[in-house]
């Protein structure tokens, strides 16, 4: 009979492990997904097509952006191309979790469809103990691909329903959800310049400017922060 | 149940976009093996994103979220992630009462 050893990682370790940290993000992300739906029903979108939206594009950052500027019949150009502009980040964090993950390349470009904020997060806090392994990568991913597409699609059935999000906190969910995520990332002096940097720059594009301009330049001034702050290497 | 053409060529479209950001990474990574300030500014990327994300939410929105994001942050780092979440949405329902 085999031991399991607490250092060797099971295929259902890693699944219960994915579980584990998906569901706290899961329990976050529910109510966003319900607001998500009846926001969109409310701008005119049916059920069929909040399901469609969620289960294939299933990026909230972008999806909220996309139904704030929502008209009939939809700016297919317009949506396209702050869909790229906010989910270009997409690119680096892919860019830098393939290294720490442990799948083929073909199961690789399978399990990032299910590429989001949040599991790349827990990814990459996972990645500073061991690799990030199928199992746990596709338990967290099938669990709030699941979530997200479900409760948009009740919240599009519900609707009005639903009352006034913001009389139960629930559009600020989605924020607190951030900064949890933000701050299991430490408080070095690199990250604070980073947090402070990103943080200021976004609000200001933000609000003389206006969205989605701010996620790309913040996360840039955030970039360039942490080089400028960050110890000259030495030259080899 | 009715699905608009139109509707669904954009919902199609930012899908394709999308998915090419996602794997976009993946092709990208075989080329940077990156040190000592490059290596700084890349891992700031998940942080300098999330904040990018939400700094309009939590700093300009109006004091309420200003405030109840300063405790959500004071929060996170002593509870874990759900907790830390509750503890911001309660603040924010008390803070719009109060202010």
């Amino acid at each position: 009979m085999d031991q399991a050893s607490p250092f060797v990682s099971t295929p259902r370790r890693e699944i219960r492990a994915g579980l584990r940290d998906i569901a706290p993000v899961a329990v976050a992300a529910l109510p966003i997904g319900l607001l998500f739906g009846a926001v969109a029903a409310a701008k005119g979108m049916s059920p069929l097509e909040v399901t469609l939206m969620s289960a294939l594009v299933f990026a909230g950052g972008a999806q909220f952006a996309a139904i704030e500027t929502w008209i009939s019949p939809a700016p297919i150009l317009t949506l396209t191309f702050a869909t790229l502009l906010i989910n270009a980040r997409h690119v680096l964090m892919g860019a830098s979790l393939t290294p720490k993950v442990r799948m083929s390349r073909v199961q690789t470009l399978l399990a990032y469809f299910f590429l989001t904020d949040e599991a790349w997060a827990l990814s990459e806090r996972r990645a500073l103990e061991r690799p990030v392994t199928g199992a746990y990568w596709f338990a967290m991913a099938v669990v709030l691909w699941a979530n997200w597409t479900l409760s948009s699609t009740i919240g599009a059935i519900l609707g009005s329903f639903l009352g006034d999000p913001e009389r139960i906190g629930a559009d600020f969910a989605f924020t607190a959800l951030f900064i949890g995520l933000v701050a299991g990332f430490g408080r070095s002096r690199v990250t604070l310049v980073t947090v402070a940097a990103s943080a200021g720059v976004a609000a200001l594009v933000h609000y003389f400017i206006g969205a989605p301009w701010h996620v790309a330049s913040g996360a840039l001034a955030g970039i360039a922060a942490a080089y400028l702050a960050a110890p000259e290497e030495p030259r080899s | 149940m009715n699905l608009d053409t139109t509707t669904l060529i954009a919902i199609l479209a930012m899908a394709v976009v999308t998915y090419f950001t996602r794997i976009a990474g993946l092709f990208v990574a075989d080329r940077l093996v990156l040190t000592g300030r490059a290596k700084a500014a890349f891992d700031a990327i998940p942080p300098a994103v999330l904040v990018a994300v939400i700094a309009p939410t939590a700093l300009t929105t109006g004091w309420a979220e200003a405030i109840a994001a300063a405790i959500t942050a004071i929060a996170a780092f002593r509870l874990p992630l759900l907790g830390a979440v509750a503890v911001g949405v309660i603040a924010v329902v008390v803070l719009r009462n109060l202010l």
